[in-house]
């Protein structure tokens, strides 16, 4: 029963959280008790879920999951030469990318509990939050480009909601407006790209899509559709103009998740470059350096406009877009280099892993920052750096967290982000060395942003207003507690994580052939 | 271009108009109504992709033999894209009402109270 | 468990990192124990001596006030940029179009 109930977890890893949100008006109805625990529940099930489905990935291969099929395994019916049914295709990548997401929002599900209270309207708070994982884990998951829009969309209307949830404030409704307008334009675009696709090659399977794609004028003009708007998701220079504004404004529950959601649709832009794109592209140079030059800006634009930011929430915003630079270097220089396999082999899957490494790094310590700022504006009532001040002497469980995602983030021994960095610069540095030096200046400007925030939220004598502050309550403790042990546990066990989890991932997306070969067979 | 390329010119007029407007239009509702032509034009692109010269429209429960038929995917594609549709025009109009309540404006180029 | 991340150019082990640590803090303990045995705390010889100003200590160096040379000096980089940043979500649309727009000239041309 158990390992015919595993079968499924491609599927439940979706519906669990989809259900529930659709379940939650009902069991709010019960009460405020039954409200948390049905939120506790559907999060920490999913997770058991993603659990499964990554034991299974990562010890029998690949997962293909066919939707309506007689058996989930049967991609192509009998009698047709490509796969009509809506399909999800679980590799590596995309299970390393449902583990983080399914992670931090885990984390985040516990902390609500708490930060959220006196808040109205938390059973729509349940159903959004749910939706919002649900949105996410599909686009990570499926293998269909139809399905993939869906996704994205619900994800993007899930998260606007939770963006504008204090909607008594001005700012959270313009920047819920904001995100859902943008979200809703870069949606279609993508909906173009794949109608485009569509009518060219009857199909809407990524690795049926990749099977036939000959590339000329009018697939690339779906790969820049997909391109820009999948980078404007993932909150990439020049078109990052909505994710500090975004993640500024919404609660700091939500931003800590936002980060995994835009994380998503870096997920789709590294599908689509590798498995759907890939070698059928007459140089994967161009591309590549598309995505370096988008990294670049993105860190060295991200961290310059976080330094002046007196908004705590703000400032860590655009560190978000600056991270989000490292992770496209990373993969993109790996791209650039696809079709050269002596260099390839020799630095070009070492920057994919320090990119993908990054990305799950990112969701925790990011993650862990946001709560801790979502902490301090739970005991001060402000995000303004420029009131804040000696909270250290009243938070010493939010300081030392605060030490670790901050030290994390700008890649200081021995927590997450050095790690994943130091693969980053090495082998980016032997692609183009000035590549490499920009990331460290940056790392340099990272860290002298993180110290202002803690010189001043957290150093300096007690100040007069905050004298009756106390530590927040304990399930905001477990909340953070559980994503720095993660920092702290990746950081000491890079290796570790590195060949269990980031290297096959990174194989999985480079191994275009493998990708198509799941769906369509050994041809 | 023949007459079959027509729906496709439309498709292409219809997003240039949505773009513009939502470009250059500074009333929120007209913005919401250019996201909505953006859509429409999306959807009727999906829609044209389906038709086939020739081909019969799948509703047949027992169909003649013979007769090729077109696959109808196009058609399943462009109503769930209808149906998202109509939930973010619901939603941009009532984050529109919100913003008119706090701003007292419906200028897009007033409500920029996050920046820099 | 504790195992070399190998890096293709070079390694990190994360001990030699905690053995440094260890160490600067068994330094810092060591610095500290050696302090003077007179030490009374909440006395005149705790407060801090700064050119004979009354009471500087107490107030608190805010966020605004970091970094202010820097940003002074980089006016000309940060004053377009900032600038840019408008909040105006038909500029953000705008942004968004035009960087569609290159990347799609640049893919095209390729």
């Amino acid at each position: 029963m158990t390992a015919n109930l595993a079968v499924h977890a491609p599927i439940l890893v979706v519906a669990v959280p989809l259900l529930a949100a659709f379940a939650t008006p009902l069991v709010s109805r019960l009460g405020e008790a039954a409200r948390k625990t049905w939120l506790i529940l559907a999060v920490a099930a999913t997770f058991l879920w993603v659990l499964v489905l990554l034991d299974r990935v990562l010890n029998l291969g690949p997962q293909v999951y066919v939707f309506g099929a007689t058996h989930p395994g049967l991609a192509l019916p009998s009698g047709l030469r490509f796969p009509v049914r809506i399909i999800f295709e679980v590799d590596a990548m995309s299970a390393f990318m449902v583990l983080s997401a399914s992670l931090v929002a885990l984390a985040t599900a516990v902390y609500s509990l708490r930060f959220m209270e006196g808040s109205d309207g938390l059973d729509k708070f349940t159903s959004l939050f749910l939706l919002l994982l649900a949105g996410m884990l599909g686009m990570e998951l499926t293998g269909d480009a139809f399905n993939f829009f869906v996704f994205l969309e619900v994800s993007s209307i899930a998260a606007s909601a939770l963006v504008a949830f204090w909607r008594q404030e001005p700012e959270p409704a313009e920047a819920g407006f904001k995100y859902l307008l943008l979200g809703t334009f870069g949606a279609l675009l993508v909906l173009v790209a794949v109608g485009i696709l569509y009518g060219r090659y009857d199909a809407l399977n990524f690795a049926s899509l990749a099977a036939q794609l000959r590339v000329g004028p009018v697939e690339k003009l779906a790969l820049a559709l997909l391109v820009a708007a999948l980078a404007m998701k993932a909150g990439a220079v020049p078109l990052h103009f909505v994710t500090p504004d975004a993640y500024s404004r919404a609660p700091a529950v939500v931003t800590a998740i936002l980060v995994s959601v835009s994380q998503a649709s870096l997920y789709g832009l590294f599908r689509v470059a590798f498995s759907l794109y890939g070698l059928n592209l007459p140089s994967t140079a161009v591309l590549g350096w598309v995505i370096i030059v988008l990294g670049l800006l993105s860190m060295f634009v991200g961290v310059t406009m976080a330094i002046p930011q007196h908004d705590v929430k703000r400032l860590m915003a655009y560190h978000a877009v600056s991270q989000t630079g490292y992770m496209l270097l990373g993969v993109g220089v790996g791209l650039a280099v696809l079709a050269d396999p002596v260099a390839f082999r020799e630095y070009g899957l070492k920057a994919m892993e320090g990119g993908i490494f990054h990305i799950i790094n990112h969701a925790m310590y990011k993650g862990l920052l946001f709560l801790t700022a979502g902490a301090l504006f739970y005991r001060t009532g402000t995000e303004d750096l420029n009131v804040m001040g000696g909270l250290a002497h009243r938070m010493r469980f939010t300081t030392v967290c605060f030490m670790i995602g901050a030290a994390a983030i700008a890649g200081l021994p021995p927590f997450n982000g050095f790690a994943s960095k130091l693969l980053i610069y090495e082998s980016v540095y032997r692609f183009n060395p000035v590549l490499a030096v920009i990331a460290m200046v940056v790392s340099i400007l990272t860290l002298a942003s993180f110290v202002k925030v803690f010189q001043s939220a957290f150093l300096g004598p007690e100040l007069p207003a905050y004298r009756k502050v106390e530590e927040v309550p304990a399930g905001m403790r477990v909340g953070m507690g559980v994503l720095a042990a993660v920092v702290v546990f990746f950081g000491l066990f890079p290796q570790l994580i590195v060949n269990t989890l980031v290297s096959p991932a990174a194989q999985a997306l480079a191994q275009q052939a493998v990708y198509i070969a799941q769906v369509m067979g050994g041809r | 271009m023949g007459i079959a390329d027509l729906p496709l010119v439309a498709v292409a007029a219809m997003l240039a108009i949505g773009v513009y407007g939502l470009l250059f239009e500074r009333n929120l509702i007209k913005i919401a109504v250019a996201m909505s032509v953006v859509e429409s034009g999306v959807n009727l692109f999906l829609v044209s992709l389906g038709y086939r010269q020739g081909g019969t429209a799948p509703i047949y429960t027992m169909a003649p033999e013979g007769t090729p038929m077109v696959l109808p995917t196009p058609q399943a594609l462009t109503l769930t894209s209808i149906v998202i549709g109509l939930a973010t025009t619901a939603f941009l109009l009532s984050l529109i009402v919100v913003l008119y309540r706090h701003y007292g404006t419906l200028d897009v180029r007033e409500i920029r109270r996050l920046r820099g | 468990m504790l195992e070399t991340l190998v890096t293709g150019s070079g390694f990190w082990h994360p001990i030699f990192w905690l053995v440094a640590l260890a160490l600067a803090l068994a330094i810092t303990l060591i610095i500290r124990a050696l302090g003077r045995a007179g030490y009374q705390k909440g006395t005149e010889q705790t407060k801090p001596f700064l050119s004979g100003q009354p009471e500087r200590e107490k107030e608190h160096l805010r966020a605004g006030n970091i970094y202010w040379g820097f940003l002074e000096a980089l006016r000309g980089y940060y004053r377009p940029l900032q600038a840019g940043h408008t909040g105006i979500a038909a500029d953000y649309l705008a942004w968004f179009v035009a960087g569609l727009v290159i990347i799609s000239i640049v893919l095209l041309w390729s």
